[in-house]
């Protein structure tokens, strides 16, 4: 529904102004079709495992029902404490260093909204996660996109963040591994960017939501680098690991001045992230190798099924490292990027999103999401074979 | 044979190499498709099936049924035998012996309360008595039985019989 004139002028003009998801615009057309096969999907197949389900049960039957504190359950902040200091390299006061929200797009938005003053500058990478430069309007900070590219991995370099970097820039946004790239950093390659930061004096906030979701090497986080912690908010949550999108539960870690900060926001626009989402996490964090390691195996199979298959058709696509998604180029057959999906999904059925969702750098490629189970990625690669032969 | 250690140890699948744990998934898959998610090419995918064929780890291929959706007359008991282990051979040769005969579809040494667990199958509960009285339990060895029937199954091999309804996934998502 479209608002009359008079109301739209009165909405506020960054709102107004920022379009609509490119995700969303797609959506809209796939739910109109009929037994479509989606390589679109941003969320894991896997269900959401069963302890942590059967756990959600009993909380609800013991009438975790009510507020928890702003900054979550303590027991669960003791629990995420243990698990970022093991895996992330980086140590964080559960009383006061740590907050509980509602999924890592609340942790963004909050991050982002402390620390933005009208006009303060934020280097982000693109192709990137959709919401990212709306979030940053939000905030009231100007965006400043940084371009990956596929000869390089879609890794970021400190030379890129060079060109771009001005004295108003106040933050450095990073998300690794990527979506819709499927790009890691290794060490060496955060130390560069880390070395650019300090020298800057930029706020890091990093989306670490896919951390666990790498295929070939273990994941660094930026947090481990000497000097970083200290100007770093670490992002994280249950959406991809454990399958737990639609519990909508996030954690942000970070120095207590930020985390405080933060938490002054969370108290007066969310109170708290759900209670029984809370307690499911809890659970989940006591197994975390088992669930984890299992679905990694099947997602490493799943990529090396997809990339072996775009070889084998000549269809070019960066090796993807980590997340699950694959980012192969359309270049060659010269329509954008946007056309290709849809002609791909009117007439072979396959829903796939068009790069340029994800920023205009994106154009030139489409993102195959492999969180779907085998035999519907045996069945687009037939699928897509077939199209490209058609162009 | 190549043998491959998980990066996270769980239950039952330590030390299981990824292409049988592939295979106890879809046993149909082309050697092609392993290859392709195995990261190896399809040729060492087959010989490794070979070479767990010829060494028997591989004893055979079949399919999970659901056989409640099959009109079957047909029932399972579920069998607890306590016997003597002999003096040459321990519960071998006595367990050896049950498992040949034909109804007995499944058989397991067992610690605890009794020693032997019988799967055993028969058109209807007349034949499964007369097996446990004229063959079953005459045999030297066996001390007792205690017989349990199968009413319904929920789970075959890892495989829910009951699937959940379809998983309400957006069909696109950021």
């Amino acid at each position: 529904m479209n608002a009359s004139p008079s109301l739209r002028n009165r909405i506020n003009t960054v709102v107004r102004d920022i379009p609509r998801s490119g995700i969303r615009d797609f959506f809209d057309i796939v739910t109109t079709m009929k037994d479509v096969i989606s390589l679109g999907i941003g969320e894991p197949d896997f269900d959401t495992p069963w302890h942590v389900r059967e756990a959600t049960v009993f909380a609800l039957e013991r009438g975790a029902t009510h507020y928890s504190s702003n900054l979550g359950y303590i027991e669960l902040r003791r629990a995420l404490s243990k698990y970022v200091a093991k895996h992330f390299g980086a140590e964080y006061n559960p009383d006061n260093e740590v907050l509980v929200t509602v999924g890592v797009s609340e942790a963004l938005d909050l991050a982002l909204r402390a620390l933005i003053n009208p006009g303060d500058e934020v280097l982000y990478h693109e192709p990137c996660y959709v919401s990212y430069r709306a979030t940053i309007l939000f905030a009231g900070g100007k965006p400043l996109a940084v371009e990956t590219k596929a000869e390089n991995g879609f890794r970021l370099t400190r030379a890129m963040l060079e060109a771009k970097c001005t004295p108003k820039t106040k933050v450095l946004m990073l998300n690794f591994p990527n979506n819709p790239t499927g790009a890691i950093m290794s060490r060496e390659d955060l130390e560069d960017i880390a070395k650019f930061a300090i020298e800057k004096d930029l706020i890091v906030i990093t989306d670490e939501i896919y951390a666990e979701l790498t295929y070939d090497t273990p994941h660094t986080s930026i947090v481990s680098i000497p000097g970083l912690r200290d100007r770093t908010i670490f992002l994280h949550g249950f959406s991809k690991a454990w399958a737990m999108t639609g519990y909508r539960l996030g954690y942000a870690c970070g120095p207590a001045e930020l985390i405080d900060a933060m938490m002054k926001i969370h108290q007066y626009t969310m109170l708290c992230a759900s209670s029984l989402a809370q307690k499911a996490a809890i659970e989940a964090l006591t197994r975390p190798e088992i669930d984890v390691g299992e679905m990694v195996d099947e997602y490493r199979r799943r990529r090396n099924f997809l990339a072996s298959s775009f070889k084998e058709m000549g269809l070019e696509c960066h090796r993807p490292l980590g997340a699950f998604y694959a980012f192969p180029s359309v270049a060659k057959f010269k329509i954008p990027a946007k056309e290709f999906a849809l002609k791909f999904l009117h007439e072979e059925k396959v829903a796939i999103v068009p790069g340029t969702a994800f920023g205009d750098c994106g154009e030139g490629f489409v993102r195959c999401a492999y969180a779907t189970n085998l035999d519907n990625i045996k069945e687009a690669m037939v699928r897509l074979k077939r199209f490209m032969a058609t162009l | 044979m190549r043998w491959k250690r998980l990066p996270f140890a769980c239950l039952n699948e330590v030390f299981m190499d990824e292409l049988l744990k592939l295979l106890q998934g879809n046993a149909l898959e082309s050697h092609a498709n392993l290859g392709k998610l195995l990261n190896k090419p399809a040729a060492d995918v087959s010989k490794e099936i070979a070479a767990y064929e010829k060494t028997g780890v591989i004893r055979g291929y079949q399919a999970v049924l659901d056989e409640d959706k099959l009109d079957l007359d047909r029932v399972t008991a579920v069998i607890e035998v306590k016997v003597t282990p002999q003096r040459e051979g321990g519960f071998n040769n006595i367990a050896t012996r049950i498992s040949k005969f034909p109804e007995v579809k499944s058989a397991y040494l067992m610690s605890g309360g009794y020693d032997l667990l019988l799967f055993v199958e028969g058109r209807n509960l007349r034949e499964v008595a007369t097996f446990v009285s004229e063959h079953l339990s005459p045999l030297e060895g066996v001390l007792s039985t205690s017989t349990h029937f199968m009413l319904k199954t929920y789970k075959r091999l890892g495989v829910l019989m009951q699937q959940d309804s379809k998983n309400e996934r957006l069909s696109v998502a950021p």
